[in-house]
C-alpha cells in the first residue's frame, strides 16, 4: 500500500510542478499579481510531495519491503542499516528521485529567500525551476519509477547493494555531487529570468552569486569525496581516472568556476553581460549532459548505470527541450545587450576574461575528449578510446597556464592597472619561486615538469600572501583590524586559490614520487620496500554481516619502529557472488602506506601490492580548502542586504 | 573445529569459482624483470593500453582474464627485447585502435589533438578584439 | 553579423543532439574485430582427437566457423546445445578449447556431445590472443577464401545465427 502512496505523491508533485511551470509566468505576461503570487505555495507543495515519496522509498528500504522491485534489486536483509539508507540512491531510479528531491530543496530555499528579490523576479525564477522539475518528474514517472512492484513473485531476500557502493564515501558522495549539479539550476533560472524580463543588467548576477558559490562548493566536495572514495575503495590507489563519468562532473565544475568569476565581473563592473548569461546556461547544461551520459548507455564507464534506450530517448528529448529553448531564448535576447564600461589591457576585467577563456577551453577539452569516441563512431570511423594519457598531455599545460594568471590576476585593480606596477609586484616572487622550485626539484630529482609546476605553485602562494599583506599593511590602522575589515569574499577567494595550489602539489608529488611493487609474502615473512619493512604476522578468516573475508595482519616498521598496523582484506559478498579487494592504508601528511591483497599463490603465500603514495592527502585537503573558500564567499555580508524596491 | 575447516574449504572453492570471472580486482600477479628499465617500460605500457573486454579500465588495473593474459604477453615481449612500438603494434593488430588510450595522431584525430590549442588561439584572438575595441571606445569617451 | 554569433551555441548544441540520437540504443560494448578482412592467423595447435599438430593447411575449404570455448565458461554451456543443432544442419565448426585442460574438455564433449569438426587445444590462450579474443565464447566466420569476415562475442543463438548466416553466404 505504502509504495502506491509514494507513486501517487509523485504524480501530485508533477501536477504542482507543472502548475509552477505555467501559472506564475502567465501571471508575468498578463501583469496579474495573483497568478505571480502562486509561485511560492506551488513550490512548497511540489517539494512536500517529493519529500513524501522519498520518505516512502526510505521506509521500503528500511523495512526490507522486497515487493518493491527497486528495493529487491538493491538491498538485502543482511545489509547494514546505513547502507540500506544509502541504497536509496544506489541505482538509477532512486538516484533520480534524490536528484528531484534536491532540486526541490534548492527551489524551496529560493522560495523562502524570494522576498529579497524584486516582485516579479522571484516567481519567474521559481517557474523556471518548476519547468526543470516537471521534466524530471515526467522522466521518472514514465520510464523509471522506483515504486514498481514485483508482485506476485516477491523474493524472500534482495539481491543486495553492489559491494563497491557499500562504503561511507558512497553514502555521502552522490548527495553532495547532486547538490552541486542541481544547485547550478538556480543560477540557470536567474539567467533565464533575466532573459525573459529583459533586465540583463548586473542585478541578476548579484542575486545569483551566493547560490553559485554554494553549489560550486558542494560540487567540489562531491568530486573530492568521489576521488577519495575511488582511492581507497577500488583497491589500486588511483584517485582520478578520466573516466567519462568523472569527466561529467569535472565539466560543470570547470564551467562553474568560470561562472563564479564571470558573475563577479558582471556584478561589479557591468561587463561581459551576455557572456555570463551564456555561461550560466552552459554550466547547467553540462550538469544535465552528465546526467544524460551516465543514464543513457551511450558511453561505457565503470560507473554508468544500466542502460535502457527508451530512457535515453526520453532524457535526450528533455535535454533538447530544456537546453535548446534556453539557447534559442539566449540567441534572440542577448544580441540586444549594450556593451558596458570599457577597461584596459591590464585591468582586473582583462585578467578575469583570460581566466574565463582558459576555463572554457579546459571545459571544451574535457568535453571533446569525452565525446570524441562517440563522434568517431557516429561517423563510422570505428572505435577508439580516449583516456588518461591524452588528458594528461593536453589538459595539464593549459591548467598550468591558468594558474599563472590566477597568481597575477588578483593583484590587478578594476578598470586599469599600471603594467609597471604589476611587473614590480611580480618580479621578486617570480624569481624566488623559480629558484626555490629549482632547488627542490634538483635535490629530489623531480624533473622539468615538476620544476615548472612547483614554480607556479610557489608563485601563487607568494603573490596571494603579498596581496593580502599589501592590503592590510597600508593605512593607519593596525594589521589585525584591517585584516578583519577585508570582506569574506576576499578570504573565500584566497582559500580557494591556495586550495587549488595544495591540490596541485599533491597531484604533482603523487604522480612523480610514488613507489609501488608487487611481492609474494607468507605469514612470518618480512619485505623491505621504499625504506619500510612490512612484516606479515598472520592471516585470518572473518565473517562480516553480508560477506566473508580473508584478512592479513601486517606490521610496518621504519628504522625498527612500528609505524603502522595494516589489515587488508579480500572479501566475498554472498548475495552478489562478488569478490572485493579492501585495501588498508596508513595516512600521513607526506605519504600514505597503502597495501592491497592480490591472489592466493599457494597454501601460505599471497601476492600483495604495496604502494607508498607521496603527498596524496594534499589533493583532497586542497579540495576541502576550496570548499571552505566557496562557502565563505557565499556568506559575504553584501548578499544579505534586502533589495529595496524594483530595479529598472 | 570441523565446521571451520569445512567453511574455509567451501570459501576457497567459492572464491576460486568467482575469481575466474569477476571484473573487479587489479594486477595481482608477480612479474619479475631482468632490468629496472624493463620494469619501468612495463609499468608505463600497461597504463597506456585499454583492456579490450572491460568497461573502461587500463590493462594495469583490470582483474579480468584477458587483461591478465595481455600483461603476461607484454611482460614476455619486453623480456624478449621487443620495442614499445612493436608491442603496441602487436596489440593494435589484434584488438584494434580501441586498445590505445592515447589515440594515434592522424587526420581523423586532428581535432582531438589540436582542437584545444586551436580553441585557445581563438580565445586569445577574442581577447585581443575585446581589448582593442575597448581602447577605441575609451578614446571616444575622452574626446 | 553580430546577431549570427549568438546563434552559434544553439547550432553546436543541435549538432551534438543529433550525434547523441544516432548513438542511442547502440551497444557500447560491441567491438568489431580488428581481424575482419584478414586471413586466419598462423595455426600451430595440437588436435584433441588425434594428438597431432594441426596447421592452416588442414582447415576446411568452404565457409566455416571458428568457435572459442572452455569448460570453465558458463555461457559456453548455454551455447552448446545450439552448436549441436548447427552441427546437425551440417555447419562446419572448428572448436578451439581456450585456456582449458585436455581431460575436462574430453569429459565435456563425452557428456554433451561433440558439435565440432575438429577440436584444437589452446591451453595457454596464445592463439586466442592472435585472434584478438577477449573471452569465451566467441565465434568467427571464415569465408571460402580463408578470410575472417565476422566475429560474434557471446553465445550463438537464433538472433546471432541470422547475422552469421548472412556472412557465410
Amino acid at each position: 500500500m505504502l509504495p502506491e502512496v509514494g507513486n501517487f505523491s509523485l504524480i501530485l508533485s508533477l501536477f504542482f510542478a507543472g502548475s509552477l511551470a505555467i501559472v506564475p509566468i502567465t501571471g508575468y505576461w498578463r501583469h496579474n499579481p495573483i497568478l505571480l503570487s502562486t509561485a511560492r505555495p506551488l513550490t512548497l507543495l511540489m517539494s512536500c510531495f517529493v519529500l513524501v515519496s522519498f520518505i516512502v522509498l526510505a521506509i521500503a528500504f528500511l523495512t526490507n519491503d522486497f515487493s518493491v522491485l527497486y528495493v529487491s534489486l538493491n538491498s538485502n536483509s543482511n545489509l547494514p542499516i546505513w547502507y540500506k539508507f544509502s541504497a536509496i540512491w544506489g541505482s538509477h531510479e532512486g538516484s533520480l528521485l534524490l536528484w528531484v528531491l534536491i532540486l526541490c530543496g534548492w527551489s524551496t530555499a529560493v522560495a523562502l529567500k524570494s522576498h529579497t528579490l524584486p516582485k516579479e523576479v522571484g516567481p519567474i525564477v521559481l517557474s523556471v525551476l518548476g519547468m526543470v522539475a516537471t521534466g524530471f518528474l515526467l522522466f521518472m514517472l514514465f520510464t523509471s519509477s522506483p515504486f514498481v512492484r514485483d508482485l506476485p513473485n516477491v523474493p524472500a531476500n534482495g539481491e543486495d547493494l553492489n559491494p563497491l557502493l557499500q562504503d561511507v564515501g558512497l553514502v555521502i558522495h552522490p548527495p553532495m555531487l547532486y547538490m552541486g549539479y542541481v544547485g547550478f539550476s538556480v543560477a540557470f533560472a536567474f539567467a533565464i529570468a533575466a532573459l525573459i524580463t529583459g533586465n540583463l543588467n548586473s542585478s541578476w548576477a548579484r542575486w545569483a552569486r551566493p547560490w553559485t558559490a554554494v553549489s560550486w562548493a558542494f560540487l567540489t566536495l562531491g568530486i573530492t569525496l568521489g576521488s577519495w572514495w575511488a582511492y581507497y575503495e577500488l583497491g589500486w590507489g588511483g584517485w582520478w581516472f578520466w573516466d567519462p563519468v568523472e569527466n561529467a562532473s569535472l565539466m560543470p565544475w570547470l564551467a562553474g568556476t568560470a561562472l563564479i568569476h564571470s558573475l563577479a565581473v558582471t556584478e561589479k563592473r557591468g561587463v561581459f553581460k551576455s557572456w555570463t548569461v551564456l555561461l550560466a546556461i552552459f554550466t547547467f547544461s553540462l550538469s544535465l549532459l552528465g546526467t544524460f551520459l551516465v543514464r543513457s548507455g551511450v558511453l561505457t564507464s565503470v560507473h554508468a548505470f544500466a542502460a535502457d534506450p527508451t530512457r535515453g530517448v526520453f532524457i535526450l528529448a528533455l535535454l533538447i527541450v530544456l537546453i535548446g529553448s534556453s539557447l534559442l531564448l539566449y540567441s534572440l535576447r542577448a544580441s540586444q545587450v549594450k556593451a558596458g564600461v570599457a577597461f584596459g589591457l591590464t585591468g582586473r576585467e582583462a585578467w578575469l576574461l583570460l581566466n574565463n577563456i582558459i576555463l572554457t577551453v579546459l571545459t571544451l577539452t574535457v568535453l571533446l575528449g569525452t565525446l570524441y569516441p562517440l563522434l568517431f563512431e557516429a561517423l563510422d570511423l570505428g572505435r577508439i578510446s580516449v583516456g588518461a594519457p591524452y588528458f594528461n598531455t593536453v589538459f595539464s599545460p593549459l591548467a598550468l597556464l591558468l594558474m599563472v594568471f590566477m597568481a597575477i590576476g588578483p593583484l590587478s585593480k578594476w578598470h586599469n592597472t599600471k603594467p609597471s606596477l604589476l611587473v614590480r609586484l611580480c618580479v621578486w616572487p617570480g624569481v624566488v619561486s623559480i629558484l626555490l622550485a629549482g632547488v627542490i626539484s634538483y635535490a629530489y630529482h623531480l624533473g622539468g615538469m615538476a620544476w615548472l609546476s612547483l614554480s607556479v605553485a610557489f608563485l601563487v602562494v607568494l603573490l596571494t600572501c603579498k596581496d593580502w599583506f599589501l592590503k592590510v599593511s597600508s593605512g593607519s590602522k593596525g594589521i589585525i583590524p584591517r585584516a578583519r575589515q577585508l570582506p569574506r569574499n576576499y578570504y573565500g577567494m584566497m582559500l580557494a586559490h591556495l586550495g587549488l595550489v595544495v591540490s596541485l602539489i599533491g597531484i604533482l608529488m603523487v604522480s612523480t614520487c610514488s613507489e609501488e611493487t608487487t611481492v609474494k609474502i607468507a605469514a612470518g615473512q618480512t619485505v623491505s620496500f621504499a625504506g619500510y619493512q612490512f612484516t606479515l604476522n598472520q592471516f585470518e578468516s572473518l565473517k562480516g554481516p553480508n560477506y566473508v573475508a580473508d584478512q592479513a595482519d601486517i606490521a610496518v616498521y621504519q628504522d625498527g619502529k612500528l609505524v603502522a598496523q595494516l589489515k587488508p582484506e579480500k572479501r566475498f559478498y554472498e548475495a552478489r557472488r562478488q569478490v572485493m579487494t579492501e585495501a588498508s592504508l596508513n595516512a600521513g601528511i607526506t605519504r600514505d602506506l597503502y597495501v592491497s591483497l592480490g591472489e592466493k599463490l599457494d597454501d601460505q603465500a599471497w601476492s600483495m601490492r604495496i604502494y607508498v603514495k607521496a603527498f596524496v592527502r594534499w589533493i583532497w585537503f586542497g579540495g576541502i580548502l576550496m570548499v571552505c573558500g566557496g562557502v565563505l564567499s557565499a556568506l559575504d555580508k553584501r548578499y544579505r542586504t534586502r533589495v529595496e524596491g524594483r530595479h529598472a | 573445529m570441523i565446521d571451520a575447516v569445512i567453511f574455509r574449504r567451501l570459501m576457497k572453492l567459492i572464491v576460486w569459482l568467482v575469481l575466474s570471472y569477476t571484473a573487479y580486482g587489479q594486477a595481482e600477479e608477480l612479474m619479475t624483470f631482468s632490468s629496472p628499465v624493463n620494469q619501468t617500460r612495463y609499468d608505463a605500457l600497461v597504463k597506456e593500453l585499454r583492456c579490450p573486454k572491460c568497461q573502461n579500465q587500463d590493462i594495469a588495473d583490470s582483474g579480468s582474464g584477458i587483461a591478465k593474459d595481455l600483461r603476461h604477453k607484454i611482460h614476455d615481449m619486453i623480456e624478449n627485447g621487443q620495442s614499445d612500438k612493436e608491442i603496441v603494434d602487436y596489440m593494435v593488430a589484434r584488438y584494434g585502435d580501441f586498445v590505445l588510450y592515447r589515440p594515434k595522431h592522424n587526420a581523423a584525430t586532428f581535432a582531438l589533438w589540436y582542437g584545444p590549442f586551436i580553441l585557445l588561439g581563438v580565445g586569445l584572438v577574442i581577447f585581443a578584439v575585446v581589448i582593442i575595441r575597448n581602447r577605441l571606445r575609451r578614446k571616444g569617451e575622452t574626446i | 553579423m553580430r546577431k549570427v554569433i549568438f546563434f552559434i551555441p544553439l547550432v553546436v548544441f543541435i549538432a551534438l543532439g543529433i550525434v547523441f540520437y544516432l548513438q542511442l540504443g547502440k551497444n557500447p560494448e560491441y567491438m568489431p574485430s580488428a581481424l575482419v578482412g584478414k586471413p586466419v592467423p598462423k595455426i600451430h595447435l595440437v588436435s584433441l582427437d588425434t594428438d597431432q599438430v594441426v596447421t592452416n593447411v588442414e582447415l576446411p575449404k568452404g565457409p566455416y566457423l571458428i568457435n572459442f570455448w572452455g569448460t570453465w565458461c558458463p555461457t559456453c554451456a548455454i551455447e552448446h546445445p545450439y552448436l549441436m543443432r548447427l552441427e546437425k544442419q551440417g555447419v562446419p565448426i572448428i572448436g578451439i578449447d581456450y585456456k582449458d585442460d585436455k581431460a575436462s574438455a574430453e569429459q565435456w564433449l563425452r557428456n554433451k556431445g561433440n558439435p565440432y569438426k575438429m577440436v584444437l587445444l589452446d591451453e595457454l590462450g596464445n592463439f586466442g590472443v592472435n585472434m584478438g579474443v577477449t573471452g569465451a565464447p566467441e565465434t568467427f566466420v571464415i569465408n571460402s577464401k580463408g578470410i575472417i569476415v565476422y566475429r560474434h562475442q557471446g553465445a550463438v543463438d537464433d538472433v546471432a545465427w541470422k547475422t552469421i548466416q548472412g556472412y557465410m553466404q
